[in-house]
């Protein structure tokens, strides 16, 4: 893979190493030592400003007795474990669908992929006026005469997070199907033509042989499933503010709140680090399965 | 840790959909039962998500009367731009009540230096890791790619302090630097991955030829790599325009980008809440990345899942 002769002195490919100083600041100053520091200062009572008076695990406690932060976490994983089933399986169903040599594959595939060019805040935003109790879905169904139809997710505080994943699958399934047809489009057709021969149905082929068989590519899309549902702000943000009360809330909103609004920094700080811890819980794993194990060609 | 670096763009580098054409039985008649299932499924998810855009579009151009009466689906009786014209350049947020066109431009300003700054920076740096390694410099660029993974809350203090320091905290050019560091990843895998890919007796021939560093990359690296600019500029003006959280924590009110703006406007809770106004205010913000979107095509696609691997 080197292409290049490797240099000993400092001054050989001085300008290389000029190219690479944005990399290196970012990777140690940003990184590394913005993650370190954020650390550090989530063992202090920093309020409006960051002071290294140390608390212990303070911040921590507090947190995990904060109702608001355990309607987030709540959240969250409800959330997640819904984003993660249903765009894996509407994202396969539908590059499956789209991988069976039909006709206008291209536009299909343009409209299922368009809402993801949209930000979160235009997908929440548009969301709302949808479930709008009483000019959206619900309003439209009742008109039709079914007068105790119900659909308002977001004034319910007991369905508000599933309100967001609609929103949130609505925009972001497309790409999960793109990912899922590249995988598709990968594999060898004389695994098709195999199966046939030996009658297996359409179905079970897909069950007990493709789907093993794209293991990179379902772990691919995992792994960005995951990252995106950590990040979840902005689309709550749009669609709810958190509402109603606290019951749609989430980490992300949490710590921007207390950081910028409530000016108790080192709760943003406590609830920051569990987010990043969250974070190494997956990613660990995943760099372990890729990369620790056996070598991938 | 090099083969980390090294293998990482089999997963996501391979995703590309020109790989060869359809699999799967061959359809029979034209209407099957079969195609009939098939296409009729497609259809509905395509209305489906077809749904929300139809709804933007007719109530942005219908009047609050006909809101308030009719129901979202249906087209509008009488049509009218009013809104638009209003969500353009009149809607209030706070006290100001200059509209959408404030936002408009504050992201235009912010979108175009970022993204140039971003790929230079990202397209010099990855040219230097394919060509031009020196010892070390896959460390660096292993701890940026599982940078990349960090939640963005866990470092948007440290770099409030960082721009304070430096006096440019609120301006809009920090908030450049911030889109070029937060864009760095995934742009220096992908020039990285493309120069990597390129033939090596290219860089040789132009090494014998006395060329240096940046006469290689000038002229050899960047005429020959266009494709893979226009992907990383599809890429950076989409996720740019359409960020939120370093809008609202690194600018002020005065210098808001649209996305942030919009959400103002639209969530206010003061006044008669204006759907009509809401809904042309939103596709205007919408607008910027959809035409890139149906513009671009399939470099779109190779750019989001290039891209992906940001979250």
């Amino acid at each position: 893979m080197s292409k290049s002769e490797r240099p000993n002195q400092l001054f050989r490919n001085l300008n290389a190493k000029v190219a690479s100083i944005p990399m290196v600041l970012t990777a140690l100053v940003i990184f590394v030592g913005g993650s370190a520091w954020t650390v550090l200062y989530s063992f202090t009572n920093s309020k409006l400003l960051p002071r290294l008076n140390f608390v212990g695990l303070d911040q921590y406690y507090r947190l995990w007795s904060t109702p608001r932060w355990l309607v987030s976490i709540e959240n969250l994983l409800v959330y997640g474990v819904l984003s993660l089933v249903f765009s894996l399986v509407i994202g396969f169903i539908l590059a499956a669908l789209l991988d069976q040599k039909i006709r206008f594959e291209d536009t299909f595939r343009t409209i299922f992929l368009y809402p993801f060019a949209l930000s979160f805040i235009v997908t929440g935003l548009v969301w709302q006026w949808l479930l709008n109790p009483e000019f959206g879905i619900q309003g439209v169904v009742r008109g039709l005469g079914w007068e105790s139809f119900s659909f308002d997710p977001l004034y319910n505080s007991d369905i508000v997070i599933y309100g967001i994943l609609i929103a949130a699958l609505w925009q972001g399934t497309g790409l999960i199907m793109c990912l899922m047809l590249a995988g598709l489009r990968g594999i060898d057709e004389d695994i098709w033509k195999a199966a046939r021969v030996d009658g297996i149905p359409t179905l079970k082929t897909y069950l007990f042989i493709i789907i093993p068989m794209m293991r990179p590519v379902f772990i691919t899309a995992l792994v960005i499933i995951a990252a995106g549902i950590v990040k979840v702000y902005d689309l709550v943000v749009a669609q709810t503010s958190g509402g109603p009360g606290i019951a749609s809330e989430v980490p992300a909103k949490y710590v921007y709140d207390y950081m910028f609004f409530a000016q108790n920094l080192g709760q943003g700080f406590a609830a920051s680090t569990m987010m990043l811890l969250s974070v190494v819980v997956v990613i660990v794993p995943w760099a372990y399965l890729e990369f620790g194990g056996k070598k991938r060609g | 840790m090099a083969d980390l670096a090294v293998s990482l763009p089999a997963g996501t580098g391979s995703i590309g959909l020109e790989a060869s054409g359809p699999r799967g039985p061959k359809p029979r008649h034209v209407f099957s039962r079969r195609n009939i299932f098939l296409y009729g499924t497609l259809i509905v998810v395509a209305l489906y998500y077809l749904l929300p855009l139809y709804v933007m579009v007719v109530t942005s151009l219908k009047g609050m009367p006909e809101i308030r009466l009719g129901n979202i689906f249906s087209p509008p009786l009488e049509i009218t731009f009013e809104p638009w014209v209003k969500a353009w350049s009149s809607a209030c947020t706070g006290l100001n009540c200059d509209g959408l066109s404030r936002g408009f431009w504050n992201s235009v300003r912010i979108t175009v230096p970022s993204v140039i700054l971003s790929i230079a920076i990202a397209s010099v740096n990855g040219y230097a890791l394919a060509n031009w390694r020196f010892k070390g410099a896959d460390t660096f660029f292993v701890i940026l790619i599982v940078g990349a993974f960090i939640p963005y809350q866990v470092m948007i203090y440290p770099i409030v302090i960082i721009l304070r320091e430096i006096g440019l905290y609120g301006s809009l050019s920090g908030l450049v630097i911030v889109h070029s560091i937060f864009g760095m990843p995934i742009l220096t895998l992908l020039f990285r991955n493309y120069f990597t890919s390129m033939p090596e007796e290219l860089f040789r021939a132009a090494r014998v030829d006395g060329a240096g560093f940046w006469g290689i990359y000038f002229r050899i690296m960047l005429p020959m790599s266009l494709p893979i600019f226009v992907v990383a500029i599809i890429l950076q003006v989409t996720g740019i325009w359409n960020d939120f959280l370093f809008g609202v924590v690194y600018t002020r009110p005065d210098t808001y980008p649209m996305t942030v703006q919009l959400n103002n406007i639209v969530n206010s809770v003061q006044g008669v809440k204006e759907y009509n106004v809401n809904m042309a205010a939103t596709i205007l913000t919408g607008l910027v990345p959809l035409v890139v979107y149906f513009v671009s095509g399939k470099l779109f696609v190779r750019g989001i899942a290039a891209g992906a691997v940001k979250g």
